[in-house]
């Protein structure tokens, strides 16, 4: 099934599989593996994607659904040279550990923090309730997303 | 036809016409995990998630939220009710509730569905059109058991319906989490002052949301006695037996995620508590 979506700021055409999920096709077609296939339930967070400017689990997502959606994925964030705040935040609290579940919160963070600058607590606990991260570094991911908050006052 | 994205009901009911056993695709958050994991035999999708018409809502007098109404779109704007919009709150995560829809939720028809107490309590309408017109049925009487329902191949879900009943009501869950919890049991309780009427609705502990009849007439009675236009002051014993005619309502049974014992005491509880809580609201 031919398909064309709109990625990262640029129509990109696919080849998916009838009912494939936006998840793998972002993974296995366009090689933007940001993105993470882990639980493809919804339980787990670490495919987030910003769509249409809201914050979903890519591997809920039927691509052949998604045609003329803005999708934005982690890529479409920073650079190794130039990381976002929210990802530098991440790196300077040492909120990385085995890292796979990092880029669902960094976007998880962003969605959150467009909404909110400046959450306390219980507000970021329950924004991030999505994503799991199974090294349970919670405490430095909290401590991030309150950096990142700070860059963006 | 593998994937068809209806813009409007009308074209959605067409592509329905063409293949009455296509699969209505709203949130996915449901239906994308079955597919995900091969559980369902999917041929062709129509996606209604676009259809402007069932992202409408009105509040206040008769209260009417489309079906492709997202949980976090229900919390934004009050939903309406109290309890819906408590219920949303409890629903998955920020990414489910972003997709997830009420219409979603109801056609779902899963005993455990967060919103569906609350439309239960409340007495909603669930309306559905095909291209034959449209239909009203009782949300009591749409729902037949687990995943079961009245709707048939050629509807559409559009939207639910129901009187304004005021402030004075709550939901209550239980589960392992505050997030990403499929409830152990769950409870919606609206008392309408203005028209006098006790509902409750008890969810996951049985093949449909239950309503504890008794418990309600034993509500009732509290509320005359005190009076509609005062607060409750409930005393212990009435909390207790309020609570206990509640878990003698329910028909849970032991599974996954707890046993039946378990859930009639919580219900019990959370029974009791949700009619303090809301009693002393005036």
């Amino acid at each position: 099934m031919r398909l064309r979506l709109d990625v990262n700021g640029g129509e990109r055409e696919v080849e998916a599989r009838e009912h494939e999920s936006l998840l793998t096709v972002l993974r296995d077609q366009l090689a933007l593996v940001g993105s993470k296939d882990a639980c493809e339930q919804g339980e787990c967070g670490s495919c987030s994607v910003l769509m249409d400017g809201e914050l979903v689990c890519s591997c809920l997502v039927m691509a052949g659904a998604a045609a003329e959606r803005d999708i934005r994925t982690v890529e479409s964030l920073g650079t190794a040279e130039r990381l976002h705040p929210v990802q530098q935040a991440f790196v300077d609290a040492g909120a990385v550990q085995c890292g796979f579940c990092t880029p669902g919160f960094v976007i998880s963070t962003v969605a959150l923090l467009r909404a909110n600058p400046e959450p306390s607590d219980a507000e970021i606990k329950e924004a991030l309730a999505g994503n799991i991260c199974r090294c349970t570094g919670y405490g430095k991911i909290l401590e991030a997303v309150h950096r990142a908050a700070g860059e963006h006052r | 036809m593998p994937v068809v994205i209806a813009r409007d009901v009308d074209e959605a009911l067409a592509a329905l016409r063409v293949d009455p056993k296509a699969e209505l695709l709203a949130g996915g958050t449901d239906f994308m995990v079955e597919v995900n994991f091969g559980r369902k035999r999917v041929d062709n999708v129509i996606a209604i998630d676009r259809v402007r018409e069932l992202k409408e809502m009105s509040i206040g007098g008769r209260v009417r939220i489309g079906a492709g109404i997202t949980y976090s779109h229900l919390l934004r704007t009050g939903a309406g009710s109290v309890a819906l919009a408590e219920a949303s709150r409890t629903v998955g995560s920020p990414q489910i509730r972003n997709t997830g829809t009420i219409g979603g939720n109801v056609a779902t028809s899963s005993p455990a569905g967060d919103t569906l107490p609350v439309l239960a309590a409340l007495e909603a309408t669930v309306v559905l059109r095909s291209s034959s017109g449209e239909r009203r049925v009782r949300f009591a009487e749409f729902m037949t058991g687990p995943k079961r329902n009245t709707r048939v191949h050629d509807e559409i879900v559009t939207a639910v319906e129901w009187d304004d009943a005021g402030p004075w009501q709550t939901f209550l869950k239980v589960g392992t989490r505050n997030a990403m919890v499929i409830a152990v049991a769950s409870l919606a309780l609206v008392v309408d002052r203005t028209r006098r009427r006790v509902g409750v609705a008890l969810g996951s502990c049985g093949p449909t949301i239950l309503r504890p009849t008794e418990a309600e007439r034993f509500a009732t009675g509290l509320f005359d006695e005190a009076g509609w236009t005062r607060p409750l002051r409930l005393a212990q014993s009435a909390q207790i037996e309020f609570g206990r005619l509640v878990g003698a309502a329910a028909r849970p049974i032991d599974d996954v995620r707890g046993t039946a014992a378990y859930r009639r005491q919580v219900l019990s509880v959370i029974g009791g508590r949700a009619l303090a809580r809301v009693g002393i609201l005036v």
